[in-house]
């Protein structure tokens, strides 16, 4: 843990031993270790899991106790926050954690039920307030309607543009497939996109859509500027075309050439192969492509903050400026959870419509 | 009844099938044979327009297959292919349904001739009508293809290598399968073959393709004893002719009265059977029999005089 005079300055170390007295601290600390140790039997993946478990509630039980602990008799400014241990441990004991329910093979909606377990667990502990003593809440407690509304903001970038470019991406990939000509033309352009840098395409939103806000008459009506939240979003529509592009092709290609022979041979026209063959089977991994695009935009959306866009990025910038290290955790964690979140629901959805499942055909 | 009018394929100057005329009666099994190359396949693929002739055309019952949107077309021909071609993401039931459901037959209708198909290739259908095709044997794959390609009782199947991907023992049996139900149905059948004992074994007529030109159509025995080319008689194989030659004649047609020593063959049996049986017990005549009663003997002499009536 570390404990600073106020949210600016750099924290002061104190070990795990002297945040409270022995009967707080020895508690959580024996969880941590035994629950490291039942961690590393690598053949009972039940006793890593709940040792992953035992690890991270010893953690959280140290945080909770410690943090106020600490504040107590530290001036109105200090602030708590985890230290280089706290973030190890996290770490170590979630990828232990991980790494037993991958054993497990936890079919799509028992994985369903797990990360809504967790979410839930996750909300109950902030709504608690149990860990309100901690600095990165302090800066919510501050910052409780611009979070949600960021929030929000994010959501709207990274899923708004995913719908964007999905309703482009899929008759684009669509015509890519049908056509090569079309293919060998389109795709080279938008790996070309993907490679300009995030900052620097986000700088090059601002005078192109400056200049088409200054001049389209109406465009400035319907918030088309440099800056802001049309900038941010045009740039991750960009990004998204290339795997929603690339994935459509891809998966319209994967059926089988002797089934797409024969369905030509008994009579299907190409709509109907399309329907009945092609998307059925290319489905996995067009919809891998829609995660790829939603994870990283969901990541990317947080240098929207950058050119006004909003979103979590906001906190991030605001952090950096202030060099208030907490303000930046505040945009990073949620973003990094929703992240998560995301992947791990597409992942179920993707293997919800895989043809090797066969209950769901 | 399907004519083939002189029928022409050309590909950026190459000819793939040139100016070819056949006639094939209905319920009859013709096999195009040839070495890859020779626009065998080209010519199948014609029939059901998945590729357009440069000149000529086919009629299938006197009917243009110009008259038709090809899709309209293609759904009442059957199409089998190497490989099978199964839609692995749908049932066995759903793939052989397919074409009845393009046509937009009734449900309950649909289900009876899937179970019917399924029957007739000795497929339990409350056993496999809900299986993947994936978590079918390669021989029960094929079967389902064709039975798919049979589905909405087409006038005419066209088959491309059908047993192709399959082991020998497997693909002797899918073989006898396709002529016992050919037989039962009276379906009309084109099959393409490199194989010349698969169209000894299945064809009522067989058709010889050598670069791009048909070079004999006739019966089994009128290509095995009077080869039109030097071709022809390289595929049947110089060897083996008296031999594929003695396969075709079933052993009533040289039967004698009286009785003979040792093992008996079966009515059935051809005289490659019954020369088979006397070199490799060392006898001169054969006892048929049938039912289990004796009816007659083959002997090693008629067996001669009946090769060598056609050299």
């Amino acid at each position: 843990m570390t404990l600073a005079a106020n949210r600016i300055v750099a924290g002061e170390g104190v070990a795990t031993w002297n945040l409270a007295t022995a009967p707080v601290t020895v508690p959580g600390i024996v969880a941590v270790l035994a629950g490291l140790t039942l961690g590393m039997s690598a053949a009972r993946t039940r006793l890593r899991l709940s040792g992953a478990v035992l690890g991270l509630a010893g953690l959280l039980w140290l945080l909770i106790q410690g943090a106020p602990a600490l504040l107590e008799g530290a001036g109105d400014y200090a602030r708590v926050s985890p230290a280089m241990g706290f973030w190890c441990l996290l770490v170590v004991l979630m990828l232990l954690m991980a790494d037993a329910l991958a054993a497990l093979r936890p079919d799509p909606l028992q994985r369903g039920a797990l990360l809504a377990l967790v979410l839930a667990a996750l909300g109950a502990v902030l709504w608690s307030g149990a860990l309100s003593d901690l600095s990165v809440l302090k800066e919510y407690a501050g910052r409780r309607d611009a979070f949600l509304t960021e929030f929000i903001r994010h959501l709207g970038l990274a899923f708004g543009s995913l719908a964007v470019a999905a309703v482009i991406g899929f008759p684009l990939g669509l015509l890519c497939h049908r056509r090569v000509q079309l293919r060998g033309a389109t795709l080279p352009v938008l790996s070309f996109l993907q490679t300009i840098p995030s900052l620097a395409m986000f700088g090059l939103m601002i005078p192109i859509l400056g200049w088409v806000g200054d001049t389209v008459p109406g465009a400035q009506a319907v918030g088309i500027a440099g800056i802001g939240f049309a900038p941010a979003f045009l740039a991750l529509v960009l990004y998204s075309l290339l795997p929603v592009v690339g994935n459509t092709v891809a998966g319209l290609a994967s059926a089988p050439a002797a089934a797409i022979e024969a369905a030509r041979g008994m009579g299907m026209t190409p709509g109907q192969r399309l329907w009945r063959v092609e998307l059925p089977l290319g489905l996995p991994i067009i919809l891998t492509g829609l995660r790829i695009v939603l994870v990283q935009n969901i990541g990317l959306a947080v240098i929207a903050g950058l050119i006004g866009g909003g979103g979590f990025g906001t906190f991030v910038f605001q952090g950096l400026n202030q060099t208030a290290t907490d303000l930046i955790l505040l945009g990073a964690l949620p973003t990094v959870v929703l992240a998560l979140a995301a992947a791990i629901l597409m992942d179920i959805l993707v293997d919800l419509t895989r043809p090797a499942r066969k209950e769901t055909t | 009844m399907i004519e083939i009018d002189r029928i022409t394929k050309i590909y950026d100057g190459e000819t793939a099938v040139d100016d070819v005329s056949m006639t094939v009666e209905t319920g009859t099994i013709t096999v195009i044979v040839g070495t890859s190359g020779s626009g065998k396949t080209t010519l199948l693929r014609m029939i059901n327009r998945l590729e357009e002739p440069t000149s000529g055309e086919v009629r299938i019952n006197g009917e243009s297959t110009l008259s038709v949107k090809p899709h309209i077309l293609r759904r009442r021909i059957g199409y089998a292919i190497q490989g099978h071609g199964l839609f692995p993401h749908h049932s066995v039931a759903r793939n052989i349904a397919a074409v009845p459901d393009l046509l937009n037959w009734p449900r309950d209708k649909i289900r009876a001739r899937v179970d019917e198909l399924l029957t007739l290739f000795s497929m339990e259908p409350a056993q496999f009508r809900d299986r993947f095709p994936s978590e079918l044997s390669g021989g029960q794959q094929q079967r389902v293809g064709v039975a798919r390609a049979l589905a909405s009782r087409p006038d005419l199947l066209l088959m491309d290598e059908p047993f192709g991907a399959l082991d020998p023992i497997i693909r002797t049996r899918a073989q006898e399968d396709l002529r016992r139900i050919q037989q039962k149905l009276r379906s009309t059948i084109m099959l393409v073959t490199h194989d010349m004992e698969e169209a000894m074994r299945l064809g009522d007529r067989v058709a010889v393709m050598d670069g791009g030109r048909l070079v004999q159509h006739g019966t089994p025995a009128e290509i095995i004893t009077r080869p039109a080319t030097d071709f022809v008689a390289n595929m049947v194989g110089d060897v083996e002719r008296p031999l594929r030659l003695l396969s075709l004649i079933p052993v009533t047609e040289v039967m004698e009265e009286g009785a003979a020593e040792g093992a008996a063959l079966t009515t059935r049996a051809s005289l490659r059977d019954a020369l088979s049986a006397c070199l490799w017990t060392r006898r001169v005549e054969v006892p048929v029999e049938r039912d289990g009663v004796r009816v007659g003997r083959v002997t090693l002499d008629a067996i001669l005089a009946r090769v060598g009536s056609h050299a």
